[in-house]
């Protein structure tokens, strides 16, 4: 390896070799996003990784303090707008924290429901342009035909394909049509088909194996050290899941299994994904078989943080009032501080929210899993050929918008 | 390991590490069923360092500063940790202000090399020890803190592709101002000249008979 030919001193007839510096991006189709990389190489082994990130910052924190806490509900779409309910999800448990809301259970299954199809969603993409970096091109287009179909859900809950809007302090913004749920459910007993098309297609894969097995091997101490979360330390054989040991919502009452990998390396992580997908269709489908049964409301019914329906408003002043408010002031929230997180797709998604009384947040800190896990690049990728940055940059799973914010 | 953990857990703990750290942890608080710690900013390191070994926070979840210009030391820096063996969350907060440095706690916590880079990038929080304090989320050759409250939200200079220089140029900025419209008290009268009411006689304060 790399180690070996620089410890042997050079031979008089040898002639030393200039180290390679190489830049990866921002515009490269495996950089998933605008990542720059500047590259140490000696030779196609990679000697250094510096990350150059914030090509997408956008400065989510900065406006958000300017913004009241329900106009501030859609730039949490657009972090990781490969899953975009799961972020908007932790934003609202922050403020449900703060104000000591409780969600009616009926909201609760349906924000359960959504998070799991947030998480289909990105690992679909994941687990499929992970086989694209290493040159496989089919997957995709199969992943994404079944993206669209989730997609298409998003759209019917809420209006958008993408970015929802939907999860809202205190429930969700609408209730589900009894058309939608079926076909939810629908779709979640054929997803067998096509998951198990991809699993055939990759999982025994001799390239695809030879590209990833191995490669960017993470222990569970450098998992832990790391800040690490989500499919990278379970990849790493760690039995973590905020899902089962810190559960929000109502996941304490799902029936699910937390895939773990044995030896931490790509090709592990993408099989925690593939069967967290299958984890996630079961919890859809208790979702669905429980939204059935239990009619009611979606959002708590206090007219000081949710607003009022439509037919209220044309028979009460109180409930016009009520809208009135809450929409040009918004609301406020007690002072302190809290901190939530969600097991995002990509791992622990927070929100450490700092109020100062008002109806705007003094400070809102995004926790993005995908940033520390970009930090470890440097020694991830070290001593590995430099084809192999792409195959660690797709089983890292980062999406831009959340690590720059 | 069971959630959530209860009041009398996060008590027991906070006076537990506080008696333990000789100092270097300064009290603790609970609200919002959250462990809230603080210390002095010259003894994080040690703090932390007793919290991973002793009370098994290994892993630091997030790092970030908050602004209080109005505090002569007007930088929380927080520090989240969190248990995996104990299922446990908690937070560390220290004061800070531009000139002193907060020591690194990369030493404890490799992962808070970005994290701290983020901070500095973000309020000028510097951190003593810190092998590489570059700059991270802002462009290259950005100027100021952003995240400070004095600065402000639109920024100082926006940028555009200039044609006859064939590049892309920087420039004070002259777009819109943003309008902070102030929804905290649509009932009562400002105590500003509300924009547009700038001509109207006595405008030089609060509206005669406005309710206050």
């Amino acid at each position: 390896m790399a180690d070996d030919a620089s410890m042997t001193p050079l031979s008089e007839a040898e002639i030393p070799v200039r180290k390679f510096n190489i830049n990866f991006g921002p515009q490269h189709p495996a950089a998933h996003g605008v990542l720059r990389l500047v590259l140490e190489l000696d030779g196609e082994v990679v000697e250094r990784v510096d990350p150059h990130i914030g090509l997408l910052h956008r400065g989510t924190e900065k406006l958000m303090e300017y913004r009241t806490y329900l106009q501030n509900i859609p730039y949490f779409d657009r972090l990781d707008y490969v899953a975009p309910m799961n972020q908007e999800h932790a934003f609202c448990l922050a403020i449900e924290k703060l104000l000591g809301l409780e969600v009616p259970i009926r909201g609760q299954l349906i924000r359960v429901m959504y998070s799991e199809i947030g998480r289909v969603l990105n690992h679909l993409l994941n687990v499929t342009t992970q086989a694209m970096d290493v040159g496989a091109l089919t997957p995709p287009l199969w992943g994404f035909e079944e993206r669209e179909k989730l997609m298409v859900f998003y759209e019917r809950a809420c209006g958008a394909r993408l970015h929802a809007n939907y999860f809202r302090p205190g429930g969700v913004h609408q209730d589900l049509p009894e058309a939608l749920i079926n076909d939810i459910d629908d779709w979640a007993v054929a997803f067998d088909r096509p998951i198990n098309d991809i699993d055939k297609l990759i999982t025994g894969n001799r390239i695809f194996k030879q590209r990833n097995v191995d490669i960017g091997k993470v222990t569970r101490q450098e998992a832990i050290d790391w800040g690490f979360s989500g499919v990278m330390v379970r990849g790493s054989g760690i039995a973590w899941d905020l899902r089962r040991s810190q559960p929000y919502e109502c996941y304490d009452e799902m029936d699910f299994e937390i895939p773990l990998g044995l030896n931490g390396d790509c090709y592990d992580r993408y099989l925690c994904r593939m069967q967290e997908m299958r984890e996630s269709t079961k919890i859809i489908r208790q979702c669905v078989e429980r939204l059935r049964k239990t009619p009611g409301p979606v959002m708590t019914e206090d007219n000081k943080v949710a607003p009022p329906r439509r037919g209220e408003m044309k028979r009460s002043m109180e409930a016009l009032i009520h809208h009135f408010k809450l929409y040009t002031e918004g609301f406020r929230t007690p002072e302190g501080e809290v901190y939530a997180a969600v097991e995002a797709p990509k791992g622990e998604f927070g929100v450490f929210l700092v109020s100062d009384g008002g109806n705007k947040p003094y400070r809102c800190k995004i926790r993005a899993p995908g940033y520390p896990h970009l930090a470890a690049m440097d020694w991830m990728a070290k001593g590995h050929m430099l084809a192999d940055v792409s195959a660690i940059i797709g089983s890292l799973d980062i999406v831009f918008g959340e690590v720059d914010r | 390991m069971t959630w959530p953990v209860t009041i009398q857990t996060l008590e027991a703990l906070g006076q537990q590490a506080v008696a333990d750290s000789a100092g270097a942890l300064a009290g603790f608080s609970i609200a919002f069923d959250e462990l809230t710690l603080t210390a002095p900013a010259g003894r994080v390191v040690q703090a932390l360092t007793l919290l991973r070994d002793k009370f098994g926070f290994a892993q630091l979840i997030d790092l970030c500063g908050v602004d209080y210009p109005e505090r002569p030391m007007r930088f929380d820096v927080v520090y989240h940790l969190l248990s995996l063996t104990k299922n446990q969350r908690l937070r560390l907060k220290v004061q800070t202000d531009e000139d002193t440095a907060v020591p690194t706690v990369i030493g404890v916590y490799p992962c808070a090399d970005w994290y701290e880079r983020e901070a500095f990038d973000m309020y000028g929080i510097f951190f003593e020890g810190h092998p590489d304090l570059r700059r991270i989320l802002t462009d290259y050759g950005f100027h100021g803190h952003p995240l400070r409250k004095d600065f402000p939200m639109t920024g100082y200079v926006e940028l555009r592709y200039d044609d006859e220089l064939k590049r892309v140029v920087y420039e004070p900025v002259k777009s819109v101002e943003f309008r902070n419209w102030d929804f905290l008290s649509p009932w009562e009268g400002a105590d500003y000249i509300l924009p547009g009411d700038e001509k109207s006689p006595g405008t030089g304060g609060p509206h005669p008979g406005a309710p206050k």
